[in-house]
């Protein structure tokens, strides 16, 4: 027996000594506030405090508190949220949420020791806990203004858009309430483990499974128990993935079998033992020996290991680079970059009647529901997705992780099921950024005026299809970045590997090529003889001028955030000049890039559909089935829904994604979801709206008041109450509602890729400083200045956010982030920024509105990601006049390239 | 599942290693990150009830730090400038939560090369102390880490106390760690300098490297130069060649071996001249 004191009320457990804290809190007390993403200490997710300090609860054997008191983040707030969970709300200190417990217990810790701490010290306090969405920036705000009072603002009617409204869904986030893919386990649900592949490539066959499951008490499912097509992938055209390897394994960590029994007995097996033999092959695991031409086939109906080319031509490249007066060539290699949303992929099934029910982590609840179906041999309305609260996702929770699993054990037994993987399971099972070996080349004439451009891209796709067509698509279209280019070619290949899976991360492969791109044209601005930001803003894409693709925008932002970057510009050009006549081995350089970027999916059909209702006792619901894995879908749309309607957003009560009850918003990728679901819901809630006027009989100007099941019209004088009893109930429960659907206009690309191939871009550009140590080779990014055109901001607190937690995974792609597989499968040996590795940040949300986005609304939330590397890059060639030719930039290829200059 | 002992007094403890090869543990901070299992694995001993393996104490002979001895407490103690590296160390071993937990002992005893805690206490002239029913065996530290993840600890031995002898404290000394992230980084390589500096003349040194080979190592060869010389001849002793006993790197995820060498010369040179700034 072990007694402690836990949030004040002492506990006697009889659990195992050496139980982890952790374990003993979510699961023999149904704690769950408390999250578990790594289990080595190396995310801090799981923070509690020890008798008043920070500890690890993954790291803490049960054991060591007897006796002791431990506070978790149930403890804080038992009446709503204490002033440090209110500044997190107010600063935006919560995106996805799952690491605000650990978060808030470490900065909790610090605030007893000292009531009002300086920056230095909250870096100190909180170095141990990793987010990967916020970039610090706001977490270390909230705690230095913990002691300030008061909430975000509560707009009236026709003000919700533009106000810094705290996230809506935030209060569960900061208190530890927010229900993750591991935080809801069925009663008596069979735990599920994974039988993976060690090899990247592999024959292999089974031994006596049957014997084996029964000697284990345990039940094993294959390949060959799947009901369906054992085939799955993102785009179907190119559908390629099984759910479960039947016979050859094509990748390291591949899924060949599922283990399914009590949680006690599977937790304990070791999956060592499990009869399977393999046939090792030699894998492919670089795109240059996949495209030799003697390389075996990794799909052998893919001739060349190519999946899919991309390709974009517009007037006569090579000509123009052949009589260009100054021309820029260059290379740049990437790698792995492993996603590292904090938490590991989660989620549970069970059935209710007929129908699966799958709760599990997502980006793409509706997609989840096709692909399920046709794997388990269902239709579509015996599946329901309730997608569970995402820790993250960045385009990795776009695939199918955990869900056809669970799937097809709750399927198969009738039994509810659950399945958490672990931290190194994800990471060896999860999609990555493509790795890419690029070669590009770009010419001016000698006014600065870009005349042509080449691009070429082999893009290690890995063994599955997953988003590899996408990736192909869109780097051809984006690799001018925002620039008139009138000559062009650019061709970007997938090329499978046996390799890890590369899908969708944040920029779609558009972040590689701008790496390479916006060095070239530092290159090119240095031999014109041009200033840097000047020769980008002469060169940059306004309206009405052809893109590559021959599409003419309007709304085109990239002018006016280039031109908003000009001041700090002039002055960190002139502090960097006075800081290097000292010489003390480190130089600062000045960096700049833009980035341009597509929103939705490229010229392919892509709606989205809100509902918006009222039932008879006065509740306006939005069914907002865009999934918010932390960029803050579910605050935005109900913000632009509300004045689109005309009532105050907290009026508003959200439906969350969830296939049984909200329409389908498509996939939370492509930073489609404000501009194409906010849209949809701009158009449903302007519906609503007409309805209820009509309704009054009252014209466009009057305003909408709602008071308990009464609406109420007024325009001037006239005035008309509604009694919402008195209306007959229609469909889904409401008196009133609407339901619109918005698809962006786009057109097929041609066979050069010349056509419209996205309704809307975003635009932006951002300007680094950072000091270089010309000795060690280290990089110290010292400040970022981010000009964002959004078109018209929606939440200028969220947006921020944004574009700081983009910036921290641009720094980590930059500078530290490198995936091998079976080498750096934890959080440790794979790094990811932390709080001292991301700089002071200053915001500019440009508004040049779109013609075509919501409310003049464009996408960002890839975008603010695509710059930060190249600018790095730049800077660190305009500090040391090193090149990089491969990222990361690591200090000892830093050191290697600062001293390839010296030869 | 194994037993778990937690006893009190030093005296259970090794009783507990004499008959039943219990594995000690203390903060568990590396224990636990090298499992999955959501137990400790086999028969555990835990020595962290013993209060009296605690805390840092002045001796008759020099300073005694107690085998559970958190890295926080080592941030929290007041001690000479000569233990300064070893502070430094400490507040660069994980984030705060792994030093509220993890323990001096318990990272010699991991016995990782990449261990934070072995250049400064290296460069301390530390020996530990074993103790087991049959007695108390002190051996020097770099004497006791035998290899990457070895020890040359007897099953029936606790590490009860790491001892840093009077003569060792000594000057003023400097950790440098250097990693591609500023927080929770597995070092690319690491120094540990002390230096006794009287009268313009370096009377005492002590460098020690970690993570540039199986174990951390002194830079004996270097130490040898630099003994008796004026600090202003001192960073020009700093070379290759009085370095290359003391470098033995390897190429990993977090950098080449080459680079490691060139990244230890210069955290040498700079801890050299850190800690003489210091006397200025």
């Amino acid at each position: 027996m072990i007694s402690f004191d836990l949030n004040g009320v002492s506990q006697t457990l009889d659990v195992p000594h050496g139980r982890r804290l952790s374990r003993v809190l979510r699961e023999d007390l149904h704690l769950r506030g408390t999250k578990v993403c790594c289990d080595a200490g190396d995310c801090g997710a799981c923070t509690v405090l020890l008798d008043g300090e920070a500890v690890c609860a993954c790291l803490t054997p049960v054991a060591q508190v007897a006796d002791r008191q431990v506070e978790t983040i149930e403890g804080l707030g038992a009446a709503g949220p204490n002033p440090l969970q209110r500044a997190f709300m107010r600063h935006g200190a919560a995106q996805c949420g799952i690491c605000s417990p650990g978060m808030i217990m470490a900065a909790e810790a610090l605030l007893r020791r000292e009531c009002s701490p300086d920056r230095d010290t909250v870096e100190a306090a909180l170095a141990g806990v990793l987010c990967r969405c916020t970039g610090y920036t706001k977490i270390i705000d909230a705690v230095l203004d913990a002691a300030g009072s008061g909430a975000g603002p509560e707009p009236e009617a026709g003000a919700s858009v533009g106000a810094r409204v705290e996230r809506l869904d935030g209060a569960a986030k900061v208190m530890g309430h927010e229900l993750f893919g591991a935080d809801v386990v069925p009663e008596d649900a069979l735990c599920v483990r994974v039988v993976r592949s060690p090899y990247p490539a592999a024959r292999f066959e089974f031994g006596e499974v049957e014997g084996w499951a029964a000697e284990n008490g345990v039940q094993v499912f294959t390949a060959k128990h799947i009901p369906g097509v054992n085939c799955f992938g993102v785009i179907e055209r190119f559908a390629d993935q099984p759910v479960l390897a039947a016979e050859t394994v094509r990748m390291a960590g591949e899924a060949v079998a599922l283990v399914a029994g009590p949680k006690d007995i599977v937790e304990a097996l070791a999956l060592s033992t499990f009869p399977v033999t393999w046939d090792v092959k030699t894998p492919m695991l670089d795109v240059r020996s996949a495209v030799k031409p003697d390389a075996e086939h990794v799909h052998h109906d893919r001739a060349g290991n190519q999946l899919i080319a991309g390709f974009v031509r517009q007037g006569d490249a090579e000509g123009a680079l052949a009589s260009a007066v100054h021309v820029a060539e260059g290379v740049l290699q990437t790698g792995h970059v492993e996603h590292a949303y904090i938490e590991p992929e989660a989620g549970a099934a069970w059935m209710e009647g007929e129908v699966l029910n799958i709760r599990a982590c997502t980006q793409a609840p509706v997609l989840d529901q096709h692909s399920m179906a046709r794997v388990l041999g269902l239709s579509e309305n015996k599946v329901r997705i309730r997608p569970a609260a995402t820790g993250g996702g960045f385009g990795a929770k776009l695939d199918l992780t955990v869900q056809p699993l669970l799937g097809l054990v709750t399927l198969l037994t009738g039994q509810p099921s659950v399945l958490i993987y672990t931290r190194a399971e994800s990471m060896a099972a999860s999609t990555k950024r493509h790795p890419a070996d690029m070669h590009a080349k770009i010419g001016a004439d000698a006014d600065g005026r870009l005349v042509g451009m080449m691009f070429e891209g082999d893009f290690d796709t890995g063994a599955y299809a997953s988003w590899g067509p996408t990736v192909a698509v869109r780097v051809p279209v984006h690799a001018s970045g925002p620039y008139v280019v009138p000559n062009y070619v650019a061709k970007a290949r997938a090329i499978h590997t046996n390799g890890p899976v590369a899908g969708a991360f944040r920029g779609f492969g558009v972040p590689q090529a701008a790496a390479l791109q916006e060095q070239l044209l530092d290159q090119l601005a240095e031999q014109v003889g041009m200033d840097r930001l000047a020769f980008r803003r002469l060169n940059a894409l306004s309206d009405g001028v052809p893109t590559v693709c021959g599409q003419k925008l309007e709304g085109v932002g990239i002018g006016a955030c280039l031109s908003a970057l000009q001041p700090r510009w002039d002055a960190a050009l002139i502090e960097a000049a006075a800081e290097n006549v000292k010489s003390n081995g480190k130089v600062r350089g000045v960096g700049v890039a833009s980035c341009w970027y597509g929103c939705g999916n490229t010229a392919l059909p892509n709606p989205s559909t809100m509902r918006i209702g009222i039932t008879a006792k006065g509740q306006i619901c939005l069914h907002q089935g865009a999934m918010d894995i932390g960029q803050g879908a579910n605050t935005v749309i109900p913000q632009m829904a509300a004045d689109a309607l005309g009532v105050p957003v907290h009026q508003i009560t959200l439906i969350d994604a969830d296939t049984a009850l909200t329409p389908d918003c498509g996939k939370t990728s492509a930073s489609r979801q404000t501009v194409v679901s906010g849209k949809a819901a701009v158009l449903a809630a302007k519906a609503l709206r007409a309805r209820i006027l009509q309704l009054g009989n009252m014209g466009d100007e009057a305003a909408i008041t709602l008071s308990g099941a009464v609406l109420t019209l007024t325009q001037g004088v006239a005035r008309r109450d509604i009694s919402l009893r008195d209306l007959p109930d229609d469909v889904f429960g409401y008196v009133l509602w609407a339901e619109e659907t918005y698809d962006p206009p786009t057109q097929a690309l041609d066979e050069n890729g010349q056509g419209a191939p996205y309704a809307v871009y975003g635009y932006g550009a951002q300007l680094v400083e950072v000091e270089v140590d010309q000795v060690l080779g280290t990089v110290k990014v010292l400040k970022i200045t981010a000009a964002h055109d959004v078109g018209q901001v929606i939440n200028p607190l969220l947006a921020e956010g944004q574009i700081e937690g983009g910036i921290a995974q641009g720094i980590g792609m930059a500078l530290m982030e490198e995936f091998h597989p079976g080498k750096t499968e934890n959080l440790h040996d794979y790094l990811i920024p932390t709080i001292g590795d991301v700089p002071e940040i200053v915001s500019h949300l440009i508004e040049v509105p779109d013609p075509e986005g919501p409310l003049g609304a464009k996408g960002l939330g890839e975008h603010v990601l695509i710059p930060t590397a190249p600018a790095i890059l730049n800077a660190i060639r305009h500090a040391t006049g090193a090149a990089l030719t491969q990222l990361p930039a690591r200090p000892d290829r830093v050191l290697a390239a600062i001293r390839a200059t010296k030869t | 599942m194994g037993i778990y002992h937690r006893p009190g007094k030093l005296k259970d403890a090794l009783a507990v290693l004499a008959t039943t090869g219990a594995q000690p543990v203390a903060g568990c901070t590396d224990v636990f990150a090298s499992t999955g299992a959501q137990e400790l694995p086999g028969d555990v001993l835990d020595v962290t009830a013993i209060d009296e393996l605690r805390g840092i104490t002045k001796t008759g002979l020099g300073w005694r730090i107690g085998a559970t001895t958190t890295w926080r407490d080592v941030v929290c103690t007041k001690l000479p400038p000569a233990f300064c590296m070893l502070q430094q160390a400490a507040r660069e071993i994980g984030g705060l939560q792994v030093q509220n937990a993890g323990t001096v002992a318990g990272n010699l005893c991991n016995a990782s090369p990449a261990a934070d805690g072995m250049p400064p206490l290296l460069a301390l002239n530390a020996q530990v102390e074993l103790a087991s029913e049959q007695g108390i065996r002190i051996i020097d530290l770099a004497d006791f880490v035998s290899g990457p993840r070895a020890t040359v600890r007897r099953d029936n031995e606790l590490l009860s106390a790491v001892l840093v002898p009077d003569a060792s404290v000594l000057g003023c000394s400097r950790f440098l760690k250097l990693g591609a992230r500023k927080h929770l980084v597995i070092s690319i390589a690491m120094v540990a300098v002390r230096l006794d500096v009287q009268d313009e003349i370096i009377r005492d040194v002590a460098v020690a490297i970690g993570a540039c080979g199986p174990v951390a190592i002194r830079a004996s060869k270097l130490e040898r130069a630099l003994v008796g010389t004026r600090v202003d001849q001192a960073d020009q002793l700093v070379s290759v060649a009085h370095l290359e006993d003391a470098l033995s790197p390897i190429s990993d995820v977090r950098g080449e071996a080459g680079y490691r060498s060139v990244a230890a010369l210069e955290l040498v040179q700079r801890g050299i001249v850190d800690v003489l700034e210091a006397y200025r």
